[in-house]
């Protein structure tokens, strides 16, 4: 975003920390192309999740969640998830200071943190289908239950790959403290991730 | 990301070099040709929807009689030319998907919007032209599989556009396989398109507008497609959802919408509602936008109320989320819940009427000029204010009960969107002909292609406000089936051969585009002048929309007969001379 053209007026002031900050800039229109994506693709689970509710409260066999799926081990992808969230603003912000290093690093331990979690996710649904013998087609239950966390895991999916891309980027030297716009807008998709599973985890599993 | 878009002032013509052919006429990222690309894609699919309202008004005039010249049609779509009902269903699904998603809003959104918004704004491009250009080929791929169903086997969706559930969920309901489900996987896909051109506008629009180019010096239609982006990024998402739970219910087997598996039909509605209300006015907001443009410059008025247009539009936005309920007052649901939605709705009256009032305070005492832009245009704000007052009518729940399901409904949609949007669309697609091909459409010829639509429209859809009230149901195959619409047949075949004059006129508008792209009188840089930004720039446009800096804005874009100036217009980039004397 560095590259930007004298010939347009806009960008004849020196540019003041508060205008980095702010979506609503020129220089930062991946950042609001980012944030109106998110908002959109909360609108996708909004309506699936009001959905979900909408069958349920109209069910008259609904499970009780805690005695299909199991809560601890869930709890367990909720923290690893949360945490990824904190390994990702370090790696942030490492690389607005210009630390390679440490910003590989935790991107690493993020990406890591991506994968346990879509692993714990994986042994859960293998779990339903083999032991519990669920299926999509079982009953609303299941049918909900695996399109929700089937939607929320193919966005971490995608977001491991995102973030895999940034990271060979930073081997190869291509990321920086005047690049780090990349890395904060892939932040922001990454939050969103845990945004939304915490709302899945209260809405699905909890009560 | 933007980086693309940096340049050196002053290197060449317009600071980058052409792109070569591939880059420049198919996969090309300049705003102004995806503009172009939506235009035609969606024209071609017009032909295709037209071509299947004609059929079915020769259906209902003349029921189970072959049609002329169609008996080349393989069985089972045809036998011998003649419709049978599954077919007769495909057509009305098919006519109103193609219509709505791949005609108005490939040309309103799509077209209008791609080429309108940087060069209004003065910019060089969309803030992604990648992101654009993926669009519109996103886009192409979803009309590619629509049309794809039409070669399935049973043909393609028959369970109404709306395609509501059980009927749609189950393929022995409608006898209709594959085609339902290109039909979900094209709207989901479809939807994918949308999302990235509403990200990409509502970016433009906030971050890209050159020095002086407050929001509220927008011109209208900027604010117009702002808000419908904005509608269009929270409306596509629900529909979408609702799609992939279909396609669920109708491949993997569970049960969203069918009761037996515990479902809720109505569910489908509500989701399917919920996108589907404001997506009507993402059909009619860019159209009022090119009717403030036009009226405005052909009455040589300021446009009367700018700051209430603004606002009534963001008014209609907002509202358009909680009105979806009127859709479904049949639905068994709470008469109280029922009232709040009758109220709501009715409100929406309210600031669709100032917009109406506002273009009549703009022509009031102004200096018109009756060209075949502003003719549409005016045509525009007529019908558009029979549909809405039939909107009225829709709206009261006693009323609804009653014309629910008929011809009424049949003629009110048609006036907004023939008589409002596609109107519009004429009137856009003249004024700004010039621009986007450097030549002036044949007046003559749109001023005779304008009449005979406009009085063609006239005779196809009233009438059916008189079929409706006397109880006429829309989406049936054969009205001589029920004697109570046998002594209304007269009325029906009036309707079908006014439909075949409005279909025929249509070959005057492609024939006055093609004629006048090749041929017609080439245009200035303002061949209407008029003041906002596009027109300061050569037509068509270079690559990069202006030689050398982008236009510095010193007012809003309706300066129209200014005591300040000699000409009787006031461009955006002109200093008010008053002002400039003042500071000189």
């Amino acid at each position: 975003m560095s590259e930007v053209s004298t010939a347009q007026p806009h960008f004849d002031q020196p540019l003041a920390v508060e205008l980095l900050e702010s979506p609503l800039t020129p220089e930062n229109t991946g950042k609001l192309g980012m944030w109106l994506f998110l908002s959109a693709d909360a609108t996708i689970f909004g309506a699936a999740l009001v959905a979900y509710l909408a069958l349920r409260i109209g069910s008259t066999k609904w499970p009780v969640p805690a005695s299909v799926l199991s809560i601890p081990s869930t709890a367990v992808m909720t923290l690893i998830l949360i945490c990824s969230s904190m390994t990702m603003t370090e790696a942030l912000s490492a690389i607005r200071r210009g630390h390679q290093a440490r910003y590989r690093g935790f991107l690493t331990l993020t990406i890591v943190a991506g994968l346990v979690f879509l692993g714990l996710q994986a042994r859960e649904w293998n779990h339903l289908i083999a032991a519990e013998h669920l299926s999509i087609d079982t009953s609303l239950f299941s049918a909900t239950f695996f399109i929700l966390t089937g939607f929320h895991g193919c966005h971490v999916i995608a977001g491991v790959v995102y973030l895999g891309v940034l990271l060979i980027r930073g081997w190869s030297g291509k990321v920086s403290a005047a690049k780090s716009a990349a890395v904060e807008i892939a932040s922001l998709y990454w939050h969103f991730l845990d945004l939304v599973w915490i709302a899945i985890f209260t809405l699905v599993y909890l009560i | 990301m933007s980086t693309a878009r940096a340049e050196v002032p002053g290197a060449g013509s317009t600071g980058r070099p052409q792109p070569g052919f591939v880059r420049r006429c198919i996969f090309s990222t300049d705003h102004k040709t995806i503009g172009k690309q939506f235009l035609f894609m969606a024209l071609f699919m017009m032909a295709i929807g037209g071509a299947m309202a004609m059929l079915m008004r020769w259906e209902l005039a003349f029921p189970e009689t072959p049609v002329p010249l169609m008996s080349w049609v393989p069985e089972p779509y045809m036998y011998g030319g003649a419709i049978p009902p599954n077919t007769y269903n495909s057509m009305f699904t098919m006519h109103a998907t193609i219509m709505i998603f791949f005609v108005i809003m490939p040309i309103l959104v799509g077209c209008f919007g791609n080429f309108l918004i940087p060069l209004m704004i003065g910019a060089r491009d969309m803030a992604f032209p990648v992101l654009n250009m993926l669009s519109f080929w996103v886009g192409a791929i979803a009309a590619v599989i629509l049309l794809a169903s039409f070669f399935v086997t049973g043909g393609p969706a028959a369970a109404g556009w709306t395609s509501y559930a059980p009927l749609s969920a189950v393929p022995i309901y409608t006898g209709v396989d594959w085609g339902q489900n290109l039909w979900c996987i094209s709207l989901i896909v479809l939807g994918i398109s949308s999302l990235m051109g509403s990200i990409n506008y509502i970016t433009t629009i906030i971050n890209m507008r050159t020095r002086g180019m407050t929001f509220f010096r927008l011109p209208l239609i900027i604010w117009a497609l702002f808000i419908t982006a904005i509608l269009l990024l929270f409306a596509l998402p629900v529909l979408s959802t609702a799609l992939v739970l279909l396609l669920f219910d109708r491949l993997a087997g569970t049960h969203f919408f069918l009761p037996q598996g515990g479902g809720e039909p109505l569910l489908w509605q509500h989701l399917f509602w919920f996108f589907g209300h404001p997506e009507v006015y993402i059909m009619i907001l860019p159209a009022m936008g090119i009717a403030s443009e036009v009226i405005s410059t052909f009455s040589r008025k300021p446009i009367f109320g700018y700051h209430a247009m603004a606002y009534a539009m963001g008014a209609i936005a907002f509202l358009s989320w909680i009105v979806w309920g009127h859709h479904m007052f049949q639905s068994g649901m709470n008469p109280a819940l029922g009232s709040g939605f009758m109220i709501t709705t009715m409100i929406i009256g309210v600031p669709s009427a100032i917009k109406v009032f506002n273009w009549l305070g703009t022509i009031y005492k102004g200096n018109i000029h009756y060209t075949a832009a502003m003719m549409n245009a005016l045509a525009f704000v007529a019908m558009f204010i029979i549909g809405g007052l039939s909107g009225i009518f829709m709206a009261c729940t006693p009323v609804d009960m009653y014309i629910h399901d008929t011809y009424f409904i049949v003629a009110h949609i048609h006036y907004v969107l023939f008589g409002g949007s596609l109107f519009a669309f004429f009137a856009g697609l003249i004024y700004w002909f010039p621009k986007m091909f450097g030549r002036m459409m044949n007046e003559t010829l749109a001023k005779v292609h304008f009449w005979i639509t406009l009085v063609a429209f006239n005779c196809t859809f009233f009438p059916m406000h008189i079929l409706g009230m006397n109880g006429h149901m829309r989406r049936i195959y054969n009205p001589l089936q029920y004697d109570f619409l046998k002594p209304l047949q007269p009325i029906n075949i009036f309707i079908s051969i006014s439909a075949f004059v409005l279909g025929a006129a249509q070959f005057i508008l492609l024939a006055n585009i093609i004629w006048s792209m090749a041929k017609g009188k080439r245009a200035g840089a303002n061949p209407w002048r008029a003041n906002s930004l596009e027109w300061t720039t050569s037509s068509p446009p270079v690559h990069g929309n202006w030689d050398g800096p982008l236009p510095v804005v010193h007012h809003g874009p309706y300066e129209y007969s200014s005591p300040f100036g000699e000409e009787d217009y006031l461009p955006q980039n002109v200093e008010t001379p008053a002002k400039a004397a003042v500071a000189g």
